[in-house]
């Protein structure tokens, strides 16, 4: 008895603030869009009994994801949203291996103090350290002031408001997620392993590919992983250092949402989002459980 | 290997400097006296007397802490409750659906579990405000405090709670006196993780607040998007150096914890 009431209140919970509302996102993109209020029709109305759910059900269709189809913002904003992930996983994992290396090669008591040296910007608000490059990347910014002073460049840089500042705020916010796993990883690797791959004839380079890369590969799979899934619904990054023609899903919903007021297309645009994700997690549900298994 | 080489002595300062100089940087310029934030002009702390004196910021401060402190007590206690389901609570009717609806929202895009549950609030006729963004805040902090607490759960001896059984503990005892103890740093780390995502939240905060309760990242969100302002490096400042604080304190705590009870473990060992 004790045990149902335990298993029921989180249980509750989740359905009711997890699994409904997501039914009604369901819903909602199969609905059309009104002038009223709520602004979409039509309404479950309970009160008309079977008919009235026979009807409720005739008149769902799949109206918005055709809209979404036919018009080439959705489709291009979708791709450019994978592309930017995509990309910027991959700049993340170039900028964030040599750091999980270094940490991994470190005398053992500085390690715990490099840990908290990672983690504490993750703790730090996610908007003031994206908020922080505004202030470097923009005109008349810090980056452009210290190039324009040491005389490498004679006309600042435009460099906010465009994807190169997406990427640079991407991989900024997102390291700590990249080097955490590779560097558990790399610490748990047998260092005599080099040693013998040195003995036995490889450079150095060559142990490092041969050795280091393989054993280090479940934590390179779960970083990428960690970055690109947030990566592709992000809405901050693009909103605040990207221009106008940073196409991202993510602020493409919540201008579809807060903008034009369209709730169907707004959820339509949320389940294909959804459905673009679940490769991806389910890849990396997997992964996770293999590793686990490995583990044991 | 106790020498770094000169590649991880590059790659560790290179690494630790892109990481650090953009806060140093913001921390720098809340100290300028010039409205213009990017051109020095002396040494001034009146950025943060206006600061001060903003009712805005302050009200939305308020807001932000009352649902941070609601949410993530209420997700400390529904997502250990969670774990405990998960890891010990054996076969039940759709197992499989809870463990799904626990991990999804960990992955789940804020926008969409911002918008599904805007949806839900309205659908009931439930006014947008204070209560909305805790239940928001609660319902995906929850996830992440029973992954903390779970990984815990797994890793600790069963036999401790099944001796507690067998001398006469009532199994809510046997939790109150055994479990609860050794699994209460995951939980306040748990509790501490739950808390700084609703401090941190924007997205979700802005599809579940109404007119009524505007919360400090919403409101940093719409003062930001007009560009840099000495008046929001003041705040970043402040909000750093708390957090700052906040985890060195706590990670001295638990490592304080932690060692005393291996100690008690060792002491245990010997009167064996």
């Amino acid at each position: 008895m004790r045990r149902a009431v335990l298993i029921a209140i989180p249980y509750v919970w989740l359905l009711a603030l997890f699994l409904v509302p997501f039914l009604i996102v369901l819903k909602i993109s199969l609905s059309d869009t009104a002038l009223a209020i709520p602004p979409y029709t039509p309404t479950l109305d309970l009160s008309a009994g079977w008919a009235g759910i026979r009807e409720f059900f005739g008149q769902l269709d799949l109206e918005n994801f055709v809209w979404l189809t036919e018009d080439d913002l959705y489709w291009k904003a979708y791709l450019s949203s994978v592309k930017i992930a995509l990309i910027s996983t991959l700049l993340t994992l170039l900028v964030g291996y040599p750091i999980a290396y270094a940490m991994a090669r470190a005398p053992e008591e500085w390690r715990p103090t490099l840990m908290m040296l990672v983690i504490l910007p993750f703790w730090t608000s996610f908007l003031i350290r994206v908020y922080a490059w505004m202030g470097i990347l923009s005109n008349e910014g810090y980056l452009n002031q210290l190039l324009l002073w040491t005389g490498i460049i004679s006309t600042p840089l435009t460099i906010l408001n465009t994807n190169t500042a997406v990427y640079i705020g991407i991989v900024y916010t997102y390291l700590p997620f990249m080097i955490l796993p590779i560097y558990s990883a790399l610490e748990r690797m047998d260092g005599s392993l080099i040693e013998a791959a040195e003995d036995l004839g490889c450079s150095r380079l060559q142990a490092f590919w041969l050795i280091t890369i393989p054993l280090s590969r479940p934590g390179i799979i779960a970083g990428c992983f960690l970055v690109m899934i947030p990566v592709i619904g992000e809405f901050v990054i693009p909103s605040l250092l990207g221009g106008s023609g940073t196409l991202m899903i993510g602020k493409v919903l919540w201008e579809e949402f807060f903008s034009n007021r369209d709730w169907p297309v707004a959820s339509a645009v949320a389940v294909i989002l959804l459905l673009i994700l679940v490769i991806p997690i389910v890849l990396f549900q997997r992964n996770q459980q293999k590793q686990a298994e490995a583990d044991q | 290997m106790n020498r770094l080489s000169w590649f991880n002595a590059v790659s560790l300062t290179l690494g630790f400097a892109f990481l650090y100089i953009p806060m140093v940087i913001l921390i720098i310029f809340s100290f300028n006296e010039s409205k213009l934030v990017t051109v020095w002009a002396g040494f001034s702390t009146k950025w943060y007397g206006e600061l001060v004196q903003n009712e805005a910021f302050l009200d939305a401060a308020w807001v932000t802490l009352r649902v941070a402190v609601f949410s993530s007590t209420l997700a400390t206690i529904l997502g250990t409750a969670a774990a405990y389901v998960l890891v010990r609570g054996g076969r039940f009717f759709g197992r499989t659906l809870f463990s799904g609806m626990i991990y999804a929202p960990l992955v789940m895009p804020e926008v969409i579990t911002g918008l599904s549950l805007l949806l839900l609030f309205i659908g009931i006729g439930l006014d947008r405000g204070i209560l909305t963004i805790v239940l928001a805040h609660t319902t995906f902090s929850m996830c992440f405090v029973s992954v903390v607490v779970s990984s815990r759960l797994v890793t600790f001896d069963q036999s401790l709670e099944e001796a507690a059984l067998d001398l006469g503990c009532s199994p809510a005892q046997a939790f109150r006196l055994v479990t609860l103890p050794i699994i209460a740093p995951a939980v306040i780390s748990g509790w501490l993780l739950a808390f700084t995502l609703s401090l941190d939240d924007l997205v979700i905060a802005s599809f579940t607040s109404g007119p009524s309760a505007t919360t400090l990242p919403i409101k940093i969100f719409s003062a930001v998007r007009l560009g840099v302002s000495p008046e929001i490096n003041a705040l970043s400042t402040l909000m750093i150096a708390v957090v700052t604080v906040g985890v060195i304190t706590a990670s001295l705590v638990t490592k304080r914890a932690m060692m005393r009870q291996r100690q008690e473990e060792m002491a245990a060992a010997r009167t064996e």
